[in-house]
């Protein structure tokens, strides 16, 4: 969506066909994703698609935050862990009082005591519960966040702080085992707000549940992506002390991109429990986390359907493929982050864009010269990556120009 | 007391471990930023290594002599190869790095699995190593702890003296500093990348060695090591060997003691809550570098 071609920089002179191609490609999404897969798919592989697509949600962040606002959030797994407990806490405890228990199965059997730990009460309300999902996450970022960016701390460092976040919170669920459910994490949820999950009619509508939100989210974060906000994330992405020096707070910009991705991968992981009926420490981690962000490295982070499309596909390919070659798959894996991350930045989603440059630096056309200038310049210092998106974002493509060159005079006096 | 004794001194011997991991990070990361966490893999090789080593070896305390020179060659070889092969050619976008070398990291581990199977494997400790030294009162150390101490102390004093004393540690220090004036100045820089990128590599490889002392060998052992490695990094000040000893020691000790006084889960949490901390008191890091090349 985002990848299109260096002449979206003037839309005045788009031609209608172009005009229509955002809202027709998401038309058809929205088609495959609520009419065609549920008719075509059976049970069994539309709840994996359901899975897949908790996945995409996550991906949706991580193109706002990393794609567009170039924050490395590797610790994904944290916020979507705290959303998928908070549901499952809740649903755990709307099942045992079905049954007339006062207590989650797996605390029965633990043996801790007779009482629910104070922090589980609350859970028992499911509007609370479900605010949680997205507010507990938000907050966590929030506070990471500002500690952390209000003080400067670069790109690599926060890569780290956020992983070992990551590896802190999956240590902390293990360790906590009487009330957390340890290793198992919470398993075998029965309902879903008074749906049974083993109906499969239920199955389907939480599938539908997912597919609309994740819908829903990509026209926020295409909202965000082309508003004013937009513009300036990617701004501090390519030049922080260019925007700093226009008199707006870069840690604000950065901020408000995190708290957003660590609230849809809350989100996303709380539908994650329903459509899959589990979450454990093994889901949030760090090699988790670390797969959150290459979904969308694979598909291509700048792009919002890039990243969407990709976290579908490496997760699908995952689950196909490691079933069958679990070995080979590994080799796969590895050699698909390599190549996509190393010598295609942009991702797949930008393989057509870097076809097309390839062509055209053979036979230059007259009128667009510019554009190829002006991108390829940005290629010696900026990622070849960025370079897809300088022509994807117009205005502020010239930002990146003159910003990378400008960080680069004020690095040398500071 | 004894209990506060004993206490530190296994503070002293995570963070002995965790200085033999930092080292070659400190030294890779500080040279061209970039994020190895391939690094882990490094580790795991320098493990099989010694594994490999004292199948052919029967002597335990031989067959450790011998592995801790040829695991730096064997990891260092890794570790240079990466870096020929696909490093060099993300000079411009560090991070990106981390995401490459994960998933040669990944390719990594399946290899060891399929080499040497998923399970893990043990060495035998040299009968030297297996015992106590004891101070009476209740305190010991255990032997393997305190070869891994000196193993760590002595790698620190050996990378300081190259990087002080030889023409080759000028030229590292003079990349890490300032690459373009180093580069305009005559320096190879792209040779020195993998110079270092051997040593530090090389480094990985002893601390499997080391490793192989506490604990089994098996694919994923790197990746428990990884994360707590790179927070001394930050946390030490990149580049700066200085910092990195300091930081490992304080982090096993403050780690050591409070899994004592709490729970080993809790103990991680507020570590990392005292590194946040710690970054808002000094966010480039314990020492930093004095350098005109802040970009």
């Amino acid at each position: 969506m985002t990848t299109t071609t260096p002449s979206a920089a003037t839309p005045a002179a788009m031609p209608l066909a172009a005009r229509l191609r955002v809202p027709g490609a998401f038309a058809l999404g929205a088609v495959l994703l609520l009419g065609v897969a549920p008719l075509a798919l059976s049970d069994f592989r539309l709840s994996l698609l359901a899975k897949y697509l908790c996945y995409a949600i996550v991906a949706v962040g991580v193109s706002l935050a990393w794609g567009r606002g170039g924050l490395m959030v590797l610790g994904q797994g944290v916020f979507f862990g705290l959303g998928g407990y908070a549901m499952a806490m809740h649903l755990k405890l709307a099942d045992a009082a079905a049954t007339g228990e006062t207590l989650p199965d797996f605390m029965q059997l633990y043996g801790t005591g007779d009482a629910l730990p104070w922090w589980w009460r609350p859970f028992a309300n499911p509007a609370f519960a479900l605010l949680m999902t997205v507010l507990l996450p938000m907050a966590v970022a929030a506070l990471l966040g500002f500690f952390v960016f209000q003080r400067r701390v670069k790109g690599a460092y926060f890569a780290i702080l956020s992983q070992a976040l990551a590896a802190a919170l999956s240590i902390w669920l293990v360790g906590q085992q009487a009330t957390t459910g340890g290793t198992n994490g919470l398993t075998d949820i029965q309902g879903f707000f008074g749906y049974s999950l083993d109906d499969p009619v239920n199955q389907r509508l939480v599938y539908l549940v997912i597919a609309v939100v994740l819908l829903l989210l990509m026209i926020a974060a295409r909202q965000l992506f082309v508003s004013r906000y937009g513009e300036l994330l990617v701004a501090v992405r390519d030049s922080e002390e260019r925007v700093r020096f226009l008199g707006y707070n870069p840690a604000t910009v950065k901020l408000v991109a995190y708290v957003v991705a660590a609230g849809m991968a809350g989100l996303a992981g709380a539908l994650f429990v329903p459509a899959v009926g589990i979450i454990s420490p093994a889901l949030i981690g760090i090699v988790p986390s670390i797969g959150f962000v290459i979904g969308a490295a694979v598909g291509g982070r700048a792009s919002l359907v890039g990243a969407v499309l990709g976290a579908i596909a490496v997760a699908w390919a995952q689950s196909t493929l490691s079933d069958a070659f679990p070995a080979a798959w590994t080799y796969l894996q590895g050699l698909l982050f390599v190549l996509a991350v190393g010598f295609l930045p942009g991702g797949l989603a930008s393989l057509l864009t870097v076809v097309r440059r390839r062509r055209r630096t053979t036979t230059p056309t007259p009128g667009e010269t510019g554009i190829r200038t002006k991108s390829g310049g940005t290629g010696i210092r900026t990622t070849a990556g960025d370079t897809g998106t300088v022509a994807a974002i117009g205005e502020a493509g010239t930002l990146t120009t003159t910003g990378e060159t400008g960080s680069r005079t004020t690095g040398g006096t500071t | 007391m004894t209990v506060i004794l004993n206490q530190s001194f296994t503070g002293i011997s995570i963070g002995a471990v965790l200085l033999l991991i930092a080292l070659g990070l400190t030294l890779t990361f500080g040279q061209m930023g970039v994020i190895n966490m391939a690094h882990g893999e490094f580790i795991m090789a320098g493990a099989y290594t010694t594994y490999v080593l004292q199948k052919s070896i029967s002597d335990a305390g031989l067959s450790l002599l011998v592995a801790l020179p040829v695991a730096f060659v064997v990891a260092g070889t890794m570790g240079a190869l990466l870096e020929w092969l696909l490093i060099r050619r993300l000079y411009t976008r560090p991070l990106d790095t981390l995401l490459v070398t994960w998933g040669v990291s990944l390719m990594l581990q399946q290899l060891a699995r399929d080499v040497f199977g998923a399970p893990n494997v043990q060495t035998h400790a040299p009968d030297l190593l297996t015992g106590n030294i004891s101070l009476g009162g209740g305190v010991t150390f255990a032997n393997s702890r305190l070869f891994i101490l000196g193993l760590a102390l002595l790698s620190v004093l050996a990378l300081t003296l190259i990087l002080r004393l030889t023409p080759l540690g000028r030229r590292i220090r003079a990349v890490v500093q300032n690459r373009d004036l180093a580069e305009v100045s005559g320096i190879a820089t792209g040779q020195v990348d993998r110079v270092t990128f051997f040593i530090g590599s090389g480094l990985a490889g002893v601390a499997g060695v080391a490793l192989t002392l506490v604990g089994p060998i098996g694919p994923t052992m790197g990746t428990n090591y990884i994360v707590d490695a790179f927070l001394v990094v930050v946390v030490g000040g990149i580049g700066q060997l200085k910092g990195s000893v300091i930081t490992a020691f304080a982090l096993g000790v403050l780690q050591s003691v409070l899994e004592y006084s709490t729970t080993v889960s809790v103990a991680k949490v507020v570590v990392l809550v005292a590194i946040v901390a710690f970054l808002q008191w000094r966010p480039q890091g314990l020492y930093t570098l004095r350098t005109r090349s802040l970009a």
